[in-house]
C-alpha cells in the first residue's frame, strides 16, 4: 500500500530514504489544497508521520529553560496549559490558526515544513530563535529557524530529512503575537509580528509575517528598544513605542497582492508592534 | 490510475475502499465510494465545514485528510450520529430553533456543535462563536443556530441537574 | 375575502398561518440524507466537465480534441457544432452562447465539454484539449462602452440598456447641495450548495429529464428545449435539493452542457462544479459607479435628486437590464422627492457576466443615496434619524418614476421602532471581567488580538431602504399551484403540488400553513417539485410568499368552495355561508360545526390555480411609468466597532424593524432578516470578486470572504405588521431588504466611529477595506 505509517523517527527516514520521492504528510492542511485542486499530486508514496508518538509529544527541560516541541503537535494542543504556561506566544498564534477543524490536524511541523511567510507559528519561532531538529537516516542536525526558512514556500530541508521538532527557550519577560486579518476569523495573515522581551538577556526580538519572502527580524528595532525599555516595568515611553513601530515598518518588505497592499502590510507591521511593546508594559 | 484497497472505520463499521487513487481526500471517499453522502464540499479548502467529521475523536474537515492516512482511525460522519429518524438533541434543536434553510451547512454544523458541548458544555455566546467560526452557513446569518446550541445546552444542564 | 378577515375563535392553531411549525424537510437536512443535486446519481452514469476560457477576450482560432479523445475513459465531446437547436440562450435577450465558437468574451467562457468515467479522467481530459486563441484587446472600462470608443465586442453592442428618468422639474434647485461617486464592487452569491445536475436522456433520445438546483424551472426548461431543438414538453425538469441560490441560479450554467452529453451517449451525466468553477460558472452582482447629487431646502427637505448610474454588465447581457432599472427607479430611496434627472446605463465588458444577486440593483442604489442622505443631515445641521424622517416616504407618495406607492409604506414606523430597540448594553470589548481584563474575541481584530480596548472608537449608523417585490416592466408574472384533497382511513391529506423552487427560504414550510390555514385540515403533504404543473416563476424578487402563496391560496380556496358545496349538500345548509374556523366548517346561520375531517371522507378534489398580480407597465423615455408592482420597507440601524489605526471593524449589532405586512412563520421571517443582514454585512465590509484584467484573483474561499460566526453580531428585530391589502395573504416578501440598507448602515457607523476619532474618512466605496479606513 503507498501510504507508510511509520512510528518512530528511524521508521520515517528509513522509508524516506528507500521512497525519496514521496510526500511526507502530517495534517495536511496545506498539502490536501493542492491536491484537491489538482495543482500538485501525492506521487507514487505517502509517509504519514502521524502516527509516531515522539512527534506527537513536548517536553520541557527546566534545567536548560526549553520546551521542545515535536513536530507533530497540532494547534490544539499548542494551546494547551502546559505550553501556553511557558511559551504563550505560541499559544495566542495558534488561536489565530482557521478553525477548531484546521487546529485538529494542522501541525507547527507543517507550518515549519511549508515555511510561507503567512504561516502563523513562524514569527513566534523566529523570535524565540528556535532551533529546528531535522533527521534523516542514520543522522540527526539542528538548525536555527531564521536559517531554516529561506525562502517563500523553501526550506533548508535536504532530501531525506524530515522534521522531528523544535526546541524554544523558555522566556522570562513577556511575548505575545498578533495578526491582521480582513475577517475577524478564518484568515491568511494580512500581516503579523510577534515580540519577545527577555528580561534577563535583557534583549527584545520582533519578528513579522507576510511582509516578506520570509520571516524578517528587525535588529534596528529590536536594539533600539532594548536600549530604551525600562528593564525593571517592562515599559516603555509612549514617543519609543511609536518609534519602535516605525523601526519595524521600516524593516518590512511586503508587496501588494489581492489580499493587501505593500502600504497597509508595512503600516500594520508597525501598528502592531507599538501595541505589542505597550501589552508588554501594561502586564507588567 | 490504481486500485486503491484500503479499509476505513466508518461509524463502527469496517468498510473497504476501492477504485480509489492515492490522493483521493476522505470526503470524496465517504460520497463517491462509500454511499455516505451526509457530510458536503462546499469549497475543497477546508475553510466552510461543510465536510466535518470526526476522525479518533477529532473535530477535522474530511476534504482535507488523506482518504487513505486514515487507515485504523475511528471515522464518524453525520450518519454516525443518531439513527435516521430519531435525531439527537442536538439534531432536534437546530430544527425546532429555525437553525436549518438550505440545509448545505448543517451536516457539519451538526458534528462541530456536538464537539463543542463535548469540550465545553456550557459555551457562552462568544465561546459558541468561535468554536463554531470553522462553519460557514450562508443563508441563516447564524442566530438561530446560536440559539439551538443555547437551547441544548440548557436542557443538557437541567437534565443533569436533574431539575 | 382573504383568510384574514375570518373570525376566529382563538389565535391560529399550530402549523397554521402566523404560526413557525418547523419545516418538513428539517429532520434530513440535520440527518444528512435530504439529497442535494449533487447528492443525485443514476446507475451507469459518466461524469461531466466544461473547458473554459483562460482569456477575457479572444478569437478561437482552433480546437484540437484529439489528445483529450486518447484518454482512456473518455466518452463524449462537445462543442459549439454540437448543439441542435439555438446557439445562444439568455433571460432577457438570447445573447450568450452554449460554447464559444469564434470569440471568448470572458475568463471562464465555456468553450467545449466532455464526459468520461470518473471526475478525475474528466479533469485529465479537459487538459488534453487544446484551444489556440488569438488574444483580442479587451474592453474592462465601462466608460469605453459608453462613449463608443471600444469596438463593439458583441454583435448586439456594448451598451446592454441606457435608460433615463426626468420627473418634475428638471431645473429645479435646492439651497443646500451634496454630492459624490459612489462605488460598489462586485459581490458573489456564494451559495454553499456548488451547481450541480444529472440528465438522464429519454430511451430514443427525444426527450430528457433533469435532476437539477435552479430557481425556476420553467424557465430552465425554455432555455434548454430551445438549445437541444426540443419542445418544451420533451424536457422534464425535477427540482434536486438546492443549497442556497440569490440570484446564481437564476441563469442556467450546465443545464445545457450536462444535457448534451447525456443525450449524445444515451446515457446519464452528472455534472458538478468545485468552487473555483463556480465563481466563473455563475453570474454575479454588479459592480458599479454611481454619481449623486441631492438639492434640499434649509431643513434637509430633498428638493431634487440627480444620479448618473453605470452598471458593468460583464460579457453577457442576463438581466442587467432589469438591475438597472430598479436602481434608478429607486435611486431616490423611500423618500419623497418631487424632481429628479437619472441617467442609467448597463454596459457590456470582458468582465464576468453579471446578473441577479439578492436585492438585484436596489443595494447598490441605496449604498448611494444613504450615503447622501447623511451627507445631507451633515451640510442641513440635522441627526441621520431625523433626516430620514424628514423625507419619509408613505402611502401614496409617488417614485420619480410617477408611480404612486399603494402599498402600506410604514417608512417612518420602520425608523421608529428601530430607533426603540434598545442599544447593546455591553460597551466595546465587552464587560470587564473580574481579571481586569476584556475578551479579545470581542474587540475588532477578533482571535488576531490586534487591539486593546483602549484603541476602539464605538460609532452608529442609519440606512432606510425601499424594495420593489415582484418582477416588473409589464412582464407577466404569475405562479402555479395544484391543491388537492385524498380522503383516507386515517382522514384526508392535503396533497400541494407546485413548481417553486425550494432554495432554503422556507416556501415548503409556508404552502402547508396556508392549506391548513384555508382548508382546516392539517395533514398537508408536497408531491415532487417539477414541471408537471404550471411554472411558479422564479425564487426571487421577493415574490414567492406573494405570487406562489397566492396561487396555493387560491388552489385552497377552490378546493375549500369544493368543501362548502359538499357540505351544503350534505347538511341543507348555504354554501355561499359557511366559512372555517380550525379544523371545523361553521354555518353561521345556525351555529352548526361540522368536522372538516368528516366531511372529507370518501371526496377527491383537485383544483389548480394561476395567481397573477395586476398589469405593470413600461416605463416612457423620460423614464415615467407604473413599472413596479409592490413595495417593501426597512431600516436598520448599526453599531459598530473601529479601530481606526488598523482599519479593522466588528459589527456589535443590527436592530431592524422591517416592513412584513404579516409575519405568516415568524421564525422563517426572522430566518431570512438575519441571513440577509449578514450578506449586507459582507457587502460592507468584505466580500469582493477581485479581477485584474478580467481575472478572477480570488475565486476560493480563502480569498473570497464569507462573514463568519465572530464577524456576524446578533439581530435585534422588531417586524412592522401592516397587512397589504393588495397581497394576498396581506404578507409583503421578507428576503431583500435585510440586505439592502444594512451595508450602508454599516459604512455610516464606521464614519460616524472615525468621526468621533478626529477623522474625516469618505468610505466613498463597498467593501470598505482597511486601508481605506486607516491609510487616507
Amino acid at each position: 500500500m503507498p501510504v507508510l505509517f511509520p512510528t518512530t523517527v528511524d521508521e520515517a527516514t528509513t522509508a524516506l530514504a528507500a521512497h525519496p520521492e514521496s510526500m511526507l504528510l502530517a495534517g495536511g492542511t496545506d498539502a490536501m489544497v493542492g491536491i484537491n485542486d489538482g495543482h500538485h499530486r501525492p506521487g507514487a508514496t505517502v509517509i504519514s508521520v502521524n502516527r509516531i508518538a515522539d512527534l506527537r509529544s513536548w517536553r520541557h527541560d527546566p534545567g536548560a529553560g526549553t520546551l521542545t516541541v515535536g513536530a507533530g503537535v497540532t494547534y490544539t494542543e499548542l494551546m494547551h496549559h502546559s505550553i501556553a504556561g511557558l511559551v504563550p506566544a505560541l499559544a495566542e498564534a495558534s488561536r489565530t490558526v482557521g478553525s477548531p477543524q484546521i487546529r485538529n490536524a494542522g501541525t507547527l511541523g507543517g507550518n515549519l515544513g511549508t515555511s510561507s511567510p503567512a504561516g502563523d507559528g513562524l514569527p513566534v519561532l523566529s523570535a524565540l530563535n528556535a532551533v529546528v531538529h531535522l533527521a534523516a537516516a542514520g543522522s540527526t542536525r539542528n538548525v536555527d529557524v531564521n536559517d531554516f526558512m529561506v525562502g517563500v514556500k523553501r526550506t533548508a530541508l535536504e532530501p531525506g530529512e524530515i522534521i522531528t521538532g523544535v526546541t524554544v527557550p523558555v522566556v522570562d519577560g513577556w511575548q505575545g503575537y498578533a495578526k491582521v486579518g480582513v475577517r475577524n476569523a478564518m484568515v491568511i495573515a494580512v500581516a503579523s509580528t510577534c515580540v519577545v522581551v527577555d528580561r534577563t538577556r535583557r534583549t527584545i526580538a520582533v519578528a513579522l509575517g507576510s511582509v516578506g519572502p520570509t520571516i524578517l527580524r528587525c535588529p534596528e528595532a529590536e536594539s533600539f528598544l532594548a536600549a530604551r525599555l525600562d528593564w525593571d516595568s517592562l515599559i516603555a515611553s509612549d514617543a519609543d513605542q511609536a518609534e519602535f513601530g516605525r523601526l519595524v515598518s521600516a524593516a518590512s518588505q511586503p508587496i501588494t497582492d489581492h489580499r493587501s497592499t505593500a502600504d497597509y502590510r508595512r503600516h500594520a507591521v508597525g501598528v502592531l508592534a507599538r501595541r505589542l511593546a505597550r501589552r508588554a508594559g501594561a502586564a507588567s | 490510475m490504481s486500485n486503491e484497497i484500503f479499509t476505513l472505520h466508518v461509524n463502527g463499521e469496517a468498510r473497504p475502499v476501492r477504485d480509489s487513487w492515492l490522493g483521493e481526500n476522505l470526503l470524496d471517499v465517504l460520497r463517491d465510494r462509500l454511499g455516505l453522502m451526509g457530510s458536503k464540499g462546499a469549497c475543497e479548502q477546508g475553510e466552510c465545514g461543510s465536510c466535518s467529521v470526526l476522525v479518533d475523536g477529532h473535530l477535522v474537515c474530511s476534504c482535507l485528510v488523506l482518504a487513505a492516512s486514515a487507515v485504523g482511525q475511528q471515522v464518524v460522519t453525520i450518519e454516525g450520529v443518531a439513527p435516521v429518524g430519531t435525531p439527537s438533541d442536538v439534531q432536534q434543536a437546530f430544527v425546532d430553533a429555525g437553525a436549518v434553510q438550505c440545509g448545505f451547512c448543517t451536516p457539519g454544523l451538526i458534528m462541530a456543535v456536538h464537539d463543542l458541548l463535548e469540550r465545553t458544555p456550557d459555551p457562552d455566546g462568544t465561546e459558541i462563536r468561535e468554536e463554531l467560526a470553522g462553519n460557514i452557513c450562508r443563508c441563516t446569518g447564524y442566530g438561530r443556530i446560536i440559539d439551538a446550541v443555547q437551547q441544548v445546552a440548557l436542557a443538557r444542564r437541567t437534565d443533569r441537574s436533574g431539575a | 375575502m382573504s383568510i384574514i378577515d375570518r373570525p376566529t375563535s382563538t389565535g391560529p392553531r399550530h402549523g397554521a398561518l402566523g404560526t413557525s411549525p418547523t419545516r418538513p424537510d428539517g429532520v434530513a437536512k440535520v440527518q444528512g440524507t435530504f439529497e442535494f443535486s449533487s447528492d443525485i446519481s443514476a446507475d451507469g452514469c459518466l461524469f461531466g466537465a466544461t473547458l473554459r476560457s483562460p482569456h477575457s477576450h479572444a478569437r478561437i482560432v482552433s480546437i484540437d480534441l484529439s489528445a483529450a479523445w486518447k484518454i482512456s475513459g473518455v466518452q463524449a465531446i462537445v462543442t459549439a457544432e454540437d448543439v441542435p437547436g439555438q446557439l445562444t440562450y439568455g433571460l432577457i435577450s438570447q445573447d450568450q452562447p452554449v460554447f464559444a465558437s469564434d470569440i471568448v468574451r470572458y475568463v471562464g467562457e465555456p468553450v467545449a465539454a466532455l464526459a468520461a468515467d470518473d471526475p478525475e479522467v474528466a479533469r485529465r481530459a479537459l487538459d488534453a484539449i487544446e484551444v489556440t486563441y488569438e488574444v483580442l484587446p479587451a474592453l474592462l472600462d465601462p466608460e469605453l462602452a459608453i462613449s463608443g470608443e471600444f469596438d463593439p465586442i458583441h454583435p448586439d453592442g456594448n451598451v446592454i440598456r441606457y435608460q433615463r428618468i426626468v420627473h418634475g422639474d428638471p431645473a429645479a434647485t435646492g439651497e443646500i447641495v451634496v454630492e459624490g461617486t459612489y462605488e460598489i464592487g462586485m459581490q458573489d452569491q456564494a451559495f454553499l450548495g456548488l451547481e450541480a445536475a444529472l440528465a438522464i436522456p429519454d430511451p430514443g433520445g427525444k426527450g430528457i429529464e433533469m435532476h437539477v438546483a435552479t430557481q425556476w424551472l420553467h424557465e430552465d426548461r425554455k432555455q434548454i428545449a430551445a438549445c437541444l431543438g426540443f419542445a418544451e414538453e420533451d424536457v422534464r425538469l425535477v427540482l434536486g435539493g438546492v443549497g442556497g441560490a440569490f440570484g446564481a441560479r437564476e441563469d442556467i450554467s450546465l443545464q445545457v452542457h450536462c444535457s448534451l452529453l447525456a443525450l449524445r451517449l444515451g446515457r446519464p451525466v452528472r455534472m458538478a462544479y468545485s468552487r473555483a468553477e463556480s465563481f466563473l460558472g455563475h453570474v454575479h452582482r454588479h459592480p458599479a459607479t454611481i454619481w449623486m447629487r441631492h438639492h434640499a431646502t434649509a431643513d434637509g427637505s430633498i428638493v431634487k435628486i440627480e444620479s448618473r448610474m453605470v452598471f458593468d454588465g460583464g460579457a453577457y447581457a442576463s438581466t442587467s437590464s432589469a438591475v438597472l432599472i430598479n436602481a434608478i427607479t429607486l435611486a431616490q430611496g423611500p423618500y419623497r422627492c418631487a424632481n429628479a434627472v437619472v441617467d442609467g446605463w448597463a454596459v457590456r465588458t470582458n468582465h464576468l457576466p453579471c446578473g441577479a444577486m439578492r436585492g438585484f440593483g436596489a443595494v447598490q442604489a441605496c449604498f448611494a443615496y444613504e450615503s447622501q442622505m447623511d451627507k445631507l443631515a451633515a451640510a442641513c445641521g440635522v441627526g441621520p434619524l431625523d433626516i430620514r424622517l424628514l423625507n419619509a416616504m408613505t402611502t401614496g407618495d409617488v417614485l420619480i418614476t410617477g408611480q404612486p406607492v399603494l402599498n402600506v409604506a410604514p417608512v417612518e414606523e420602520c425608523l421608529r421602532e428601530t430607533d426603540a430597540l434598545p442599544l447593546p448594553d455591553e460597551p466595546v470589548g465587552g464587560h470587564v471581567r473580574t481579571d481586569g481584563s476584556v475578551d479579545a474575541m470581542k474587540l475588532p481584530g477578533g482571535a488576531g488580538r490586534t487591539a486593546d480596548a483602549g484603541d476602539i472608537v464605538r460609532g452608529i449608523g442609519w440606512g432606510v431602504s425601499i424594495k420593489n417585490l415582484m418582477y416588473s416592466e409589464s412582464f407577466d408574472d404569475y405562479a402555479t399551484a395544484r391543491c388537492r384533497i385524498e380522503g383516507g382511513p386515517d382522514g384526508p391529506t392535503v396533497f400541494l403540488k407546485f413548481a417553486t423552487a425550494e432554495v432554503g427560504q422556507g416556501f415548503v414550510t409556508l404552502a402547508p400553513q396556508i392549506a391548513r390555514s384555508v382548508l382546516g385540515i392539517d395533514r398537508v403533504e408536497l408531491d415532487q417539485i417539477d414541471t408537471q404543473v404550471g411554472s411558479a416563476g422564479s425564487t426571487s424578487a421577493s415574490r414567492q410568499t406573494w405570487m406562489s402563496g397566492g396561487a396555493v391560496n387560491a388552489a385552497c380556496e377552490l378546493v375549500r368552495s369544493l368543501i362548502f358545496e359538499h357540505v351544503a349538500a350534505l347538511h341543507g345548509c348555504s354554501a355561499g355561508d359557511l366559512f372555517i374556523d380550525h379544523t371545523d366548517v361553521v354555518d353561521p346561520r345556525t351555529g352548526r360545526r361540522f368536522d372538516v375531517a368528516e366531511a372529507c371522507v370518501g371526496v377527491s378534489f383537485d383544483e389548480t390555480a394561476v395567481y397573477r398580480h395586476p398589469a405593470t407597465s413600461e416605463i416612457d423615455e423620460n423614464g415615467q411609468g407604473n413599472c413596479h408592482t409592490a413595495f417593501a420597507f426597512v431600516a436598520h440601524r448599526a453599531v459598530v466597532d473601529v479601530d481606526p489605526e488598523l482599519g479593522l471593524v466588528k459589527v456589535v449589532q443590527i436592530a431592524t424593524a422591517q416592513d412584513v405586512g404579516v409575519a405568516l412563520n415568524p421564525l422563517s421571517v426572522m430566518g431570512q432578516i438575519e441571513g440577509g443582514i449578514a450578506q449586507g454585512l459582507g457587502m460592507a465590509v468584505m466580500e469582493e470578486i477581485i479581477q485584474v484584467d478580467g481575472v478572477i484573483r480570488n475565486g476560493n474561499f480563502t480569498d473570497y470572504l464569507l462573514p463568519t460566526f465572530l464577524d456576524m453580531p446578533p439581530v435585534v428585530a422588531t417586524l412592522i405588521e401592516q397587512p397589504d391589502p393588495l397581497a394576498p395573504l396581506g404578507a409583503k416578501g421578507v428576503g431583500e431588504p435585510p440586505c439592502i440598507s444594512s451595508t450602508p448602515a454599516i459604512v455610516a457607523a464606521i464614519r460616524d466611529a472615525l468621526a468621533q476619532a478626529g477623522i474625516d474618512a469618505p468610505l466613498n466605496r463597498v467593501p470598505v477595506r482597511p486601508g481605506d479606513i486607516c491609510l487616507l
